[in-house]
């Protein structure tokens, strides 16, 4: 049998120093090396490790034969941004550890060799408009949970607008995931692909503000809040607003959507640390660390307050962290930032944690190590240790139920409270994942279209 | 999704009238609120507020100061060009409602944002006592509009060159001090000059209310840039704001923030600059 084939990435020492991506994507020889190895299983497990049920050994056999236009198409059914998942999704908790060749460690490289068919496709695929169904639905949000539920409801001939808060569509695949893992470029035409199937994009237009909900129903028969999970949260600890402390929200912002690595020639600019401080585990941790490096930093420290084994960040980031040379302190919790008399930061504050037994979630529960304060320099902290969703669309919207959490209440299909209105993604679990926030797009796509069709035409 | 500048004017040396033709944020807006804005694919996006806007003809007006890079090339666009971004209304609307007897406190590029604020006021049928102030007589700002909607208008200048020769803090305590029954004091301006206001009506008791002009990106409280601290609570400008209670706002803090990117708006300026006069470096 042959062996799992190695993605080509850049040399860790280069790419530290770039902003391009990391993982090169295979060869035309690689992945029809790697899509041999898959068994064509007759029950394959790896479809019900896919939130969006991709049938995978169907499209892995097109590339087994060479013919990727045949995959891409066979992908496309179940998932609008192919090019997007195969890069960001955590498959190794997903589709490929459900595959059964990870009972031996080497399940096939579903998400890579989706990845590739989707980088191979040419024609992006414009269709036949449907006949249109004379119904019109509002999408709030461009993130992967609006941008599913818009080509959906699409193709299936309702007339769609989204409505998205800044001036450039994707949610968290442009203002989040940095460059070096998710190139703007693929974003940006898997966004073009949903256009052309008939999409409006209105983008700077902030719902609450400049229209609420409410003045949305007036207008379209029903509309869907794919709003995500933006609203940073903070430690709430002594010395987190002085100058040089950074929610990965903003940091990311400014170097993802504002391009501020690009400084001075794009306008924005961004404290470019020495000894920068992340706190956090998860993939935004990554990304933000990661960043921090090739922006110039000498040293780069991830805190965390559990241990590796715990840490939620996709595996190859992880790794590939590591080879860039992010140091990572873990079962470390931060407890204050000192700054100096201008009110920039100087050091951070922590403390050792252990691991005692699982909490509520599951997981080890961290507590404090009582005398073993340390100080750690540093001359920008960011903060990631998570987000909630964005309170604007809730406060100026009556009769949608929000949970204390401020997580949008909605039914298994996307119904919310209020009639007419959906939602899915972050919005509605709290921050997750793009497939499952996609996934909640498509199902919820499909409820409204049948809310629509029990609707008279006006 | 462009945003045609329809008219461009300079009132004072460093001081621009600019009117955007944005037909759904003029449908919305209200006293208070701010727009977000872009000029090109490079631009920053900054934070300007609506002075003034006019729903029929889908209007929203700005007034800004050419401070740094973004805003001195504002300040060279002409009507008929274009912004790429307009973003709003965003903030809340300033409370307006008949309190009494109301100061209103305009400083420097403040003064535009008083304006709807001082005639709202008015129209809720408050006695309106203005406030208006400038470094020099040459950089006063719509002294005949502010006089238009106010029952009294106090004029000071740093320098005496018109008015009263001092701080507009000045005439609130003068007032204060006179007896004078005041119900609320709204201070718009420099943030120093914003908590010399609050420290004079402090022991007065009056409310006091500023709208302040932390360093923004998104607008929608999305990235925490804007973060300031009042009573002791960390609040998001963009969202919670701008306007808060004066007695309440750590003052320092926001002057500290503000200057956080200080050698890089030098460096910008510069390099424009450079590249407008057409040098090499
Ligand atoms: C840095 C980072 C790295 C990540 N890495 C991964 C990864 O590797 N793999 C993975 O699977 N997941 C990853 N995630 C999580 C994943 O990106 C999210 O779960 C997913 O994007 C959620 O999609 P969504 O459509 O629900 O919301 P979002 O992507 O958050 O999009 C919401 C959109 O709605 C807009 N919006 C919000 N409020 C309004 C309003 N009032 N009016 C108009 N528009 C509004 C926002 O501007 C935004 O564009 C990462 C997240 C972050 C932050
Ligand atoms: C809610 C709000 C309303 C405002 N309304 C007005 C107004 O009506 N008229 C007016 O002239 N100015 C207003 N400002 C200030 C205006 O946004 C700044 O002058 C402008 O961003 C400066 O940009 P620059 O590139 O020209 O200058 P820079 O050289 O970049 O900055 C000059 C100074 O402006 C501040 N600043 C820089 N970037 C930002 C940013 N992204 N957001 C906020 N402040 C920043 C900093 O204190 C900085 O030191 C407002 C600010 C806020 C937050
Ligand atoms: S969409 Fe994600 S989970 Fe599904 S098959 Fe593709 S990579 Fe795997
Ligand atoms: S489980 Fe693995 S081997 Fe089986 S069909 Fe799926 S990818 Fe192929
Ligand atoms: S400007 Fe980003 S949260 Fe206020």
């Amino acid at each position: 049998m042959l062996e799992r084939q190695k993605m080509p990435e850049q040399d860790p020492k280069v790419r530290r120093t770039n902003f391009k991506e990391v993982a090169l994507g295979f060869t035309e020889k690689q992945a029809i090396d790697e899509a041999a190895r898959c068994l064509q299983c007759k029950k394959p497990k790896c479809v019900e490790g896919c939130p969006v049920e991709v049938k995978i050994p169907v499209f892995i056999k097109h590339i087994a034969n060479g013919d990727f236009d045949s995959a891409i198409k066979e992908i496309k059914v179940d998932n609008a941004l192919p090019a997007i998942c195969g890069r960001v999704c955590p498959q190794e908790t997903q589709c490929e550890a459900s595959c059964i060749l990870n009972k031996k460690g080497t399940s096939v490289s579903i998400g890579r060799l989706e990845r590739f068919v989707a980088d191979m496709e040419k024609d992006h695929g414009t269709r036949e408009k449907p006949h249109s169904s004379g119904k019109k639905v509002a999408i709030v949000g461009s993130g992967p949970a609006g941008l599913t539920a818009a080509a959906d409801l699409a193709k299936t001939g309702h007339s769609v607008t989204i409505f998205e808060a800044l001036h450039a569509a994707g949610g968290v695949l442009t203002y989040g995931i940095p460059e070096f893992r998710l190139p703007k470029k693929i974003v940006e035409t898997d966004v073009e692909y949903v256009k052309k199937l008939g999409v409006t994009l209105l983008l700077d237009s902030v719902i609450g503000k400049l229209e609420t909900v409410d003045d949305l129903l007036m207008q379209f028969d029903a509309v869907f809040l794919g709003t995500g999970a933006g609203l940073p949260v903070f430690l709430n600890i002594d010395g987190e607003n002085l100058n040089g402390v950074y929610s990965a929200n903003e940091f990311l912002t400014r170097v993802n959507l504002m391009k501020s690595f690009l400084f001075p020639d794009h306008d924005t600019p961004i404290r470019k640390g020495k000894n920068v401080v992340v706190v956090g585990g998860g993939n935004v941790a990554m990304d933000s660390a990661r960043c921090a490096l090739r922006l110039g930093a000498d040293n780069v420290t991830i805190v965390y307050r559990r241990g590796e084994k715990e840490l939620p960040a996709r595996a190859e980031e992880i790794e590939h962290a590591k080879e860039e040379g992010i140091k990572f302190r873990l079962l470390t919790n931060p407890v204050r930032i000192i700054g100096d008399a201008k009110n920039w930061v100087t050091h951070i504050e922590c403390i050792n944690m252990y691991l005692c037994e699982p909490d509520g979630s599951g997981r080890c529960k961290p507590m404090p190590l009582a005398g073993s304060e340390h100080r750690i320099e540093a001359d920008v902290i960011i903060i990631a240790i998570g987000t909630s969703p964005n309170p604007l669309v809730p406060r100026t919207t009556g009769g949608l139920e929000i949970t204390k959490q401020g997580t949008v209440v909605a039914r298994k299909d996307g119904a919310t409270t209020k009639t007419g209105v959906y939602a899915g993604g972050d919005a509605v679990t709290g921050s997750a994942t793009v497939i499952s926030a996609m996934g909640a797009g498509k199902k919820a796509a499909r409820a409204i279209d049948e809310y629509l069709k029990n609707m008279p035409v006006a | 999704m462009p945003f045609e500048i329809i008219r461009k004017q300079e009132l004072v040396p460093t001081i621009y009238l600019m009117d955007i033709s944005a037909p759904r944020i003029a449908k919305k807006a209200e006293p208070g609120q701010f727009v977000i804005l872009r000029i090109n694919g490079k631009g920053e996006r900054i934070p300007l507020t609506i002075a003034d806007f006019d729903r029929k003809k889908g209007i929203i007006n700005m007034i800004f100061q050419a401070v740094g890079k973004t805003t001195m090339h504002l300040s060279t666009l002409k009507a008929g060009e274009e912004l790429l971004d307009f973003i709003g209304p965003l903030g809340n609307p300033a409370h307006i409602q008949k309190e009494g007897t109301v100061i209103m406190v305009g400083g420097g590029v403040g003064v535009a944002p008083i304006f709807p604020q001082a005639r709202a006021f008015k129209e809720a049928g408050n006695k309106v006592i203005s406030i208006i102030g400038a470094r020099s007589a040459n950089l006063l700002l719509w002294e005949d509009k502010m006089k238009a909607v106010s029952d009294e208008l106090y004029i000071t200048t740093d320098d005496g060159t018109k008015g009263h020769h001092g701080f507009v803090t000045d005439i609130v305590k003068k007032l204060l001090e006179s007896g004078t029954k005041i119900d609320r004091v709204v201070a718009i301006g420099p943030p120093v000059m914003m908590r010399a206001v609050a420290g004079v009506t402090k022991p007065f008791d009056v409310k006091t209310i500023v709208s302040l002009n932390s360093i923004m990106v998104d607008g929608t409280g999305m990235c925490g840039a804007c973060r300031v601290l009042v009573g002791n609570e960390t609040k998001f400008a963009c969202v919670d704001g701008p306007e808060f209670d004066a007695h309440l706002v750590d003052f320092t803090l926001l002057m500290n923030r503000l200057s956080m990117y200080q050698p890089e708006e030098k460096l910008a300026l510069e390099k424009y600059k450079c590249e407008r006069e057409g040098c090499t470096c």
